[in-house]
C-alpha cells in the first residue's frame, strides 16, 4: 500500500525492459549494434511524445524525476526568480534552496491569489508546482496556475512524478513550460525519468552533466535503455481509475469511522492516495504497527536512516501536531479487494490499541488476528 | 512473545536483539535517534543518522528481523540536553543518562512498545530483573564491573514489569562479545561507548553554553569566609567535590581545596577542605521500587555510579526524604543517591542539598 514510493513493476514494462536488455550496444555508437540500441531509445522517446502530446526532440531522458526536476530548474530558472509551492517534493526544494515559497491553503491547494500577487512583484519568474502531491494526492489546478503565470510572463515547471500514468492530463497543453516524469512511479523499472519541454523552451537547456554530449548535449552519460524502455511502456499502460478510487474511498471511510482525519479532503486528489492522520498517535508508531502486521505504508519524509520526521507538506497545510501523526496510504495499480481488507484489519487493530494506549485486552486483539 | 528491543547500534543491545530472535520471539528493533548526528559533528550535508544507526540496521538485516529508527530528537533536546544545561546553570551536576532512561527509553519507547502490542521491552543494560513475590525486582548485574543499576533507579515498578535485561546475568562483557562473534555481527569488536553520547568531543561545557550561556559567565572563587581566592570561567564548569582545575594552591595546612558549594545567584564557587564533609543529604524526586517505607530504613547507598556503597539511614517523611550517612561525604546536588539491599535496588533520588 505504498505505491507512491514505487509502483509494482508492470508486466508489459518488464517485458520491454527485458527486450531492451537483450540489445547489445551503445546508442551513441555508429555501427549496427549502436543503431539497434538507438532504435530502442528513440522508440521510447516517440512513445512518450505521443502519450504526452509533445515533440520527441523536446524530451530528455534522465536518471529519474529528481534529476529531471533539477535539470528543469537549472535550465529554465537561470536568471529568473524561482517560486515553488510549499508542498513540493524534496527533489524540487533541494534543487531551488533559495526559492520563494508559495503558501498553500488548508486544502493543500496552492493559493493562486497569492501567487498572482507574488508574481506581480517578481515578474519573469520560474514557478514550480507538482501536479499531484505525493503525501496527500492533492491535485493542483495546473491550468489555472499556468494562466496566472502567463499573465506575469512567468514560466511554469510541473513535477508530474506522481500524476503521470494516473491522470490523463497533458501538462504542456495546459500551459506548462516543462514537466518531469518518473518511470518507477508509474510501474516501470527503477532508474529512469524524463524532462519534457514545450517546443519554445527546449533550446534553453543547459546540461547538469555534460559528459559525452548524449541526449543532444542536454544530458551526458549513456542512457539506461532497459529502464527507459520500461518507463515508456508503463506510462502508456491503462490505469483503472474508477476501481482504484472506489477501493481508496472505502478505506478512507473505514478509517474515518475509527477516528482518522483525511488530509486535503476538500481538494481533488489522485484516485489511489489518502493521507490519514490519527490524532494523538505518532506516525512512526502507526507505521511500525502496520508493517509488523504485514502492511506497508509511509509517513512524513523519510531520511536515509528511515527516521520518520513530521511532514513538511502537512505543516504547510497548517495541520500542526497532526503533521507528525499522519500516514500515507497509496494503492498500487494492481491492488485487490483482499489487499484493502487486510489493510483495514491491520489499521483497526493498530488504531484501537494506540488510541486506548494498550488498554485493548490482548485476547481481543489476538482473536481478531 | 513480541518484544521491542532498544538498539543503540553497539554490541550489547545487538546481542540482546540477537538472543531474543534466536529464542524465537518476534523482535522489533528500534533505535531512537536522539540528536542530529550531522549537526553534532558539524559536518554540513552529513546524514542526520550516525554510524550507530547504520550498525543497528545491519545487525537487524543480517539476523532477519524488523528494525526502525524513531525520531526522538525534540524530546531528547527538551528532556535531556536542555535539562542538562539548566542543571549546571543552577549549580547542580546532572546525570543525563538517568534522564534519558527515565524519559526516552523507559518513557516514550516503552509507551510505543505497548502501543505496538508488544509483550515486553528489552534493553542492553547490565542489570537484572528478578521476579519476586511482590512483582519485578531490580538487581545489580552479575558482572559488578559492568553494573548499570545506579542509572536505572528512576524506572517505575510498572515500567520494570514490562522490561527485560538479558545481559545482567552474564559473567563478563567478553561473553557478550563472543556471542556477537558467533552470530557473525560486525559490531562484535566495536569499542564501548564512552562518556555522554551528545558530547562527542568530551567538552560538555560547549553544550551547556549553547543552551545556557549564563552558566559560562565568569565569577569569583571564594573561601567559606567569603574571601576571594580567584576567578572562574562559569559555574557550569564545576561540580561539588571537584578538586581539579581550581587554580588555587593548597591551604596553610597543605590540604587541597575542593568545591564545597556552587551559588548560581552570585555565580560564586565556594571552596574549602574536603574533610569538613557532611553526613546529611536531602533528596528530591525519590522513586521507590518497594512499597514506600515511611519512617526509617537502613540500607546501603551509592552517591556515585562507580563507588562502593556505604551504610546509611534513610528517613522518609511527609516533607521529603533524607539520608544520614555512616561516613560523611561531599554530595553533589543533581547527582543520584541510590539505595541497595545487597544486590537489590530499593529506590533512589536526586541529591538536592
Amino acid at each position: 500500500m505504498d505505491a507512491n514510493a514505487s509502483e509494482p513493476l508492470r508486466p508489459e514494462a518488464r517485458a520491454a525492459a527485458q527486450a531492451a536488455m537483450e540489445v547489445t550496444g551503445n546508442p551513441s555508437s555508429v555501427h549496427q549494434a549502436g543503431r539497434a540500441a538507438r532504435r530502442v531509445l528513440e522508440a521510447a522517446r516517440e512513445s512518450l511524445a505521443e502519450r504526452f502530446r509533445a515533440r520527441a526532440q523536446d524530451i530528455v531522458f534522465t536518471s529519474g524525476a529528481t534529476e529531471a526536476n533539477a535539470l528543469a530548474i537549472h535550465a529554465l530558472g537561470r536568471g529568473r526568480p524561482i517560486l515553488i509551492g510549499a508542498t513540493e517534493h524534496d527533489a524540487v526544494r533541494a534543487a531551488a534552496p533559495e526559492a520563494t515559497v508559495i503558501p498553500v491553503l488548508p486544502s493543500g491547494l496552492v493559493d493562486l491569489l497569492l501567487l498572482d500577487q507574488m508574481l506581480a512583484e517578481s515578474p519573469n519568474a520560474l514557478v514550480c508546482l507538482m501536479a499531484a502531491n505525493n503525501e496527500t494526492g492533492v491535485l493542483h489546478d495546473i491550468a489555472a496556475a499556468a494562466w496566472v503565470c502567463a499573465a506575469h510572463g512567468a514560466l511554469l515547471h510541473v513535477d508530474a512524478a506522481q500524476a503521470a500514468g494516473r491522470c490523463p492530463e497533458d501538462w504542456l497543453k495546459l500551459g506548462a513550460a516543462s514537466f518531469a516524469l518518473s518511470g518507477h512511479k508509474a510501474g516501470g523499472p527503477l532508474g529512469a525519468g524524463a524532462l519534457v519541454f514545450s517546443s519554445t523552451y527546449g533550446e534553453h537547456v543547459a546540461p547538469l552533466l555534460k559528459g559525452g554530449g548524449q541526449e543532444r548535449g542536454w544530458r551526458g552519460g549513456t542512457p539506461g535503455l532497459p529502464a527507459i524502455a520500461g518507463m515508456a511502456v508503463a506510462l502508456d499502460a491503462p490505469y483503472e481509475t474508477l476501481k482504484i478510487a472506489e477501493y481508496r474511498d472505502d478505506i478512507e471511510a473505514f478509517c474515518v469511522e475509527l477516528g482518522a482525519q483525511v488530509m486535503g479532503a476538500d481538494a481533488a486528489r489522485l484516485p489511489n492516495t489518502v493521507g490519514l492522520a490519527l490524532p494523538g498517535v505518532r506516525a512512526d508508531t502507526q507505521l511500525i504497527a502496520l508493517d509488523t502486521a504485514g502492511v506497508a505504508v509511509s509517513a512524513g519524509s523519510a531520511c536515509s536512516s528511515g527516521k520518520v520526521a513530521a511532514s513538511h507538506v502537512l505543516v504547510a497545510m497548517g495541520m500542526g501536531a497532526l503533521a507528525g501523526q499522519a500516514i500515507r496510504v497509496s494503492l498500487p495499480w494492481n491492488v485487490t479487494k483482499a489487499d484493502c481488507e487486510a489493510f483495514k484489519h491491520a489499521y483497526q487493530i493498530m488504531a484501537r490499541r494506540a488510541l486506548h494506549h494498550g488498554a485493548v485486552p490482548l485476547t481481543e486483539a489476538r482473536s481478531a488476528d | 512473545m513480541k518484544i521491542v528491543v532498544a538498539m543503540s547500534g553497539g554490541v550489547d543491545s545487538s546481542v540482546v536483539a540477537g538472543l531474543m530472535h534466536e529464542a524465537g520471539h518476534e523482535v522489533i528493533g528500534v533505535t531512537l535517534q536522539l540528536y542530529d548526528h550531522g549537526a553534532a559533528v558539524g559536518r554540513k550535508g552529513a546524514c542526520c543518522a550516525g554510524q550507530d544507526i547504520h550498525d543497528a540496521k545491519r545487525v537487524a538485516d543480517k539476523l532477519g528481523f524488523a528494525h526502525y529508527v524513531v525520531d526522538a530528537e525534540a524530546r531528547f533536546r527538551a528532556s535531556v540536553m536542555a535539562e542538562f544545561a539548566d542543571s549546571y546553570a543552577s549549580g547542580q551536576t546532572p546525570v543525563p543518562c538517568i534522564a534519558c532512561n527515565q524519559h526516552l527509553k523507559f518513557g516514550d519507547l516503552l509507551d510505543m512498545a505497548r502501543d505496538l502490542g508488544a509483550d515486553a521491552l528489552a534493553t542492553g543494560h547490565y542489570v537484572r530483573r528478578v521476579d519476586g513475590p511482590d512483582g519485578a525486582e531490580l538487581h545489580q548485574a552479575v558482572d559488578s564491573s559492568r553494573d548499570q543499576s545506579w542509572f536505572l533507579f528512576a524506572t517505575s515498578r510498572a515500567q520494570l514489569e514490562f522490561c527485560r535485561f538479558p545481559l545482567g546475568d552474564f559473567a563478563s562483557k567478553a561473553q557478550v562479545r563472543d556471542i556477537a562473534e558467533r552470530m557473525g555481527l560486525a559490531v562484535a569488536a566495536k569499542p564501548d561507548s564512552q562518556d555522554i553520547c551528545f558530547v562527542p568531543n568530551g567538552s560538555y561545557a560547549d553544550i551547556v553554553g549553547k543552551f545556557r550561556p549564563d552558566a559560562l559567565v565568569a565569577g569569583e572563587i571564594v573561601d567559606e569566609a567569603g574571601s576571594r581566592l580567584g576567578i572562574h570561567q562559569g559555574i557550569g564548569r564545576y561540580t561539588v567535590g571537584q578538586a581539579k582545575r581550581l587554580g588555587i594552591p593548597a591551604d596553610a595546612k597543605g590540604e587541597a581545596l575542593v568545591v564545597r558549594k556552587i551559588e548560581p545567584g552570585t555565580r560564586r564557587i565556594v571552596v574549602g577542605p574536603r574533610a569538613a564533609a557532611s553526613r546529611v543529604v536531602q533528596l528530591r524526586d525519590v522513586n521507590w521500587l518497594i512499597d514506600v517505607p515511611f519512617g526509617e530504613l537502613r540500607a546501603q547507598v551509592k552517591l556515585r555510579a562507580r563507588e562502593a556503597p556505604q551504610g546509611s539511614m534513610i528517613t522518609v517523611h511527609a516533607a521529603g526524604t533524607e539520608l544520614l550517612l555512616d561516613t560523611p561525604a561531599l554530595a553533589a546536588p543533581g547527582q543520584a543517591a541510590v539505595f541497595y539491599d545487597g544486590s537489590r535496588i530499593l529506590g533512589g533520588g536526586f541529591i538536592s542539598a
